[in-house]
């Protein structure tokens, strides 16, 4: 064996690296670091027996690894969480299950829990058409602003959620706006159009748009445009509109109408879930009462 | 370089340091000071004040989970955590005033690395003796009456550090019933976490590490040294009179020679195991032990006492100088950190009396901005929290100003009137509330809100925006 070599500053032994002429010296690791790691090395071991910790190849134990010995795992964890959960709502939701919508909207307890329960169903189910803050976009209705097209008391609220509108159930919501582009010849849709429009804003329009609205749309909309709920008739006298407001999205809506699709959550949702939903929309600002 | 070279030392080897008991006027000091703190530190959690039905009636108290603290007459929310601040800064340049006068006295008699380092060497001195006998035996080999010794210092200095730490956590618990809790090894398990960790730390910090502490770990000793000028009373060996050194025998004549006789009294003393003549050393923590080993050798010898004392550089040049000797306690440093400590103690105070029994905070929705109703107008929604700071519960008229044919609506379970908002005592109660208006002339219309309580003493109000798209 050849002599090591010393570094001659130090007296410490030299590893034989060597970059650029400088040398690593062959210190040991600090003592204290030394410690750490075996400290952390009986650790694992420790850990390895309480803990899942190996992967099997049969995949004994839960989810196909050791199980530990103490039980632990996420999944056991999670369940346990869920569980207590779970307990916590079943105290509310006895009573949130009996109790009215009129005796929920006057009991804090109830109000606030349909009101978490509901925020969070919400988010989950309806943000995707109506949008987080409830606001809906043009063919997908505001639910914050007073104009209901199937009613907007807190029952109302209830069967259009459970039934939806237009959707695949027996008791949906259901209307249909003719295509009056079939019927009418263009320079008569404008008409209609500019009829329509003063309802809103007092302005001119022509006779022969007043002639053929009476003649076809007030059978709906009412003779002052005022709509039918229990139609769905939008109320076109107000100041909101489904599809847009100018001259040019009512000449298209005329002619070809649009007609939005809501699915009925009787059969995604449960019973309590609707009712928690119904009563969040029902405060988001708009709602009426009986 | 030789083979034969000794290698470089990165690190200090510490030398343990053995105090030897001394008595005098500066270890009296630190005797009362130490009872004096410990006192106040063990028994102030057990003072009582009345608060009423609705608050603890624990004078000090650190309600966690409540998130309140409470001291004396006053009473703090998370919100107000600046009392906490402007607590920390006061104490800070207390510090450095105390310093720039007098040196380190809070690292010599207050500081709890002191006081229970103190209190530690008293419980190895009554155990194994004074400094002789317990360097004797720390070198001795381990036998019978080795073991029985440390084992009695160490479980006694464990006893102390669960009195230390037991007596933590009743600053965050109510005192009476924690005490009768941990009486009966009841404790909820976060609190038997914490009285474990600090009867270790104590254990360590004042058992072990005791001046390595202040060496290497308190930042404050390190830059204590900057608020020191030569005004700045420090321990310090009078060389002028003790050099030049050496043995003193009885009847020897003094003249020609120092006063000092070379007894290392004041080495044999020192909790950081320092030599004091070598001069003032950033180890030095100022507890004037050195000076009482000192004066006893004086008196003894038949020389003046303060040999070693209290002393400022200037007063050396002055003597030097052949000038009489003087203290500046008003200077251009001190008058700074008195003028500090007034105007954060008058902000403070300030504070303190115009605190709020009450708060409105209003939160306008983002999600949307505005909502156009049927008949055009414009609708707002807004999170308005009511803080009730008192321990009664008050009712609220919240009401909103300034903005043209306004009204207000509280969406909330059973309708409530916005003229009577129910806010419990020592609560905040959080209501969502709509505005409605015709749509204002521009996008973004100031609007007030007030709160004002039944019996009209209190008004808080709130500037808030109002927001639509303009006409």
């Amino acid at each position: 064996m050849s002599e090591k070599e010393r570094d001659e500053f130090t007296g410490v032994e030299t590893t034989g690296h060597d970059w650029d002429g400088i040398k690593e010296l062959n210190n040991p690791a600090p003592r204290w670091w030394l410690g750490v790691m075996i400290v952390t090395i009986i650790w694992a071991i420790g850990y390895s027996f309480v803990y899942p910790s190996w992967p099997t190849l049969s995949g004994d134990g839960e989810r196909g690894g050791t199980t530990g010995n103490i039980g632990w795992t996420q999944y056991s964890e999670l369940a346990e969480s869920q569980a207590e959960i779970l307990a916590r709502r079943a105290a509310y939701l006895e009573r949130f299950e009996n109790a009215s919508f009129t005796e929920i909207q006057q009991d804090p307890a109830l109000y606030a829990f349909a009101q978490a329960g509901g925020a969070s169903a919400f988010k989950d189910n309806c943000a995707t058409c109506h949008g987080t803050g409830g606001t809906g976009g043009p063919g997908y209705p505001n639910l914050l602003d007073d104009d209901w097209l199937w009613g907007g008391t807190v029952d109302d609220i209830h069967e259009t959620i459970r039934f939806g509108v237009r959707a695949n159930h027996d008791e949906t919501r259901f209307s249909e706006m003719p295509a009056f582009a079939d019927i009418y010849a263009d320079d008569e849709v404008a008409d209609i159009a500019d009829y329509v429009l003063s309802f809103s804003t007092d302005g001119a329009f022509p006779a022969r748009g007043k002639e053929l609205y009476d003649e076809q749309c007030s059978l709906c909309h009412a003779d002052n445009g005022t709509g039918d709920r229990f139609q769905g008739a939008p109320n076109l006298a107000d100041a909101i509109w489904f599809y847009g407001g100018n001259k040019t999205d009512l000449v298209a809506q005329i002619k070809r109408p649009k007609h939005g699709m809501m699915p009925n959550w009787n059969t995604r949702l449960d019973a309590n879930t609707i009712r928690q939903l119904a009563i969040y929309v029902h405060a988001l600002g708009g709602g009426e009462t009986e | 370089m030789s083979d034969t070279a000794e290698p470089i030392k990165f690190f200090e080897k510490r030398e343990r340091a053995y105090p030897k008991r001394i008595w005098g006027k500066y270890r009296k000091l630190k005797w009362v000071t130490m009872i004096v703190t410990l006192a106040i530190y063990y028994l102030a959690p057990f003072l009582r004040w009345d608060r009423g039905l609705h608050a603890p009636d624990q004078a000090i108290l650190i309600d966690m989970p409540a998130r309140r603290a409470y001291f004396f007459f006053i009473e703090i929310w998370p919100q107000e955590v600046y009392y906490l601040t402007g607590i920390l800064v006061m104490a800070a340049v207390a510090l450095f005033f105390v310093t720039s006068l007098a040196g380190r006295v809070w690292c010599g008699y207050t500081c709890p690395q002191t006081v229970w380092t103190d209190l530690f060497v008293w419980v190895e001195r009554i155990i194994q003796g004074d400094r002789a006998k317990r360097m004797k035996l720390a070198k001795s080999p381990w036998g019978f009456e080795k073991i029985w010794k440390m084992a009695a210092t160490h479980s006694l200095w464990i006893i102390i550090g669960a009195l230390t730490g037991g007596a933590w956590v009743f600053y965050f618990n109510d005192a009476p019933t924690l005490l009768e809790q941990i009486i009966h090894l009841d404790v909820p398990w976060d609190v038997g976490g914490w009285i474990v960790a600090l009867t270790f730390s104590t254990y360590l910090m004042a058992g072990f590490a005791r001046e390595q502490v202040c060496m290497y770990m308190c930042p404050y000793s390190r830059f204590q040294s900057a608020m020191f000028d030569k005004d700045t009373l420090v321990i310090g060996y009078d060389v002028d009179r003790g050099e030049p050194r050496g043995k003193h025998k009885k009847g020897d004549s003094w003249d020609g020679r120092g006063d000092c006789v070379d007894c290392t009294m004041c080495v044999q003393v020192c909790p950081v195991g320092i030599d004091i003549r070598d001069g003032l050393q950033m180890e030095c923590i100022a507890c004037g032990l050195c000076i009482d080993a000192c004066n006893e050798i004086m008196d003894k010898v038949d020389r003046p006492r303060g040999l070693i004392r209290y002393d400022t550089t200037h007063n050396r040049e002055q003597r030097l100088a052949g000038k009489p000797e003087s203290t500046h306690v008003m200077r251009p440093r001190t008058f700074w950190y008195i003028g500090v400590l007034a105007i954060v103690g008058g902000v403070m105070l300030y504070g303190l009396l115009n605190r709020s029994a009450s708060e409105l905070n209003v939160l306008h929705d983002r999600n949307p901005l505005y909502v156009t109703l049927s008949d055009g107008t414009i609708r707002n929604g807004y999170d308005i929290r009511i803080l009730n700071k008192t321990h009664d519960d008050m009712v609220f008229e919240l009401s909103v100003d300034g903005l043209a044919g306004a009204d207000l609506r509280v969406q909330a379970a059973g309708d409530p009137d916005p003229g009577a908002l129910l806010v419990y005592a020592d609560g905040v109660a959080h209501f969502r509330v709509f505005v409605t208006a015709p749509k204002p002339p521009a996008a973004r219309s100031p609007i007030t809100f007030t709160a004002k309580n039944a019996r009209g003493d209190i008004i808080e109000t709130y500037s808030g925006i109002f927001l639509s798209e303009g006409r």
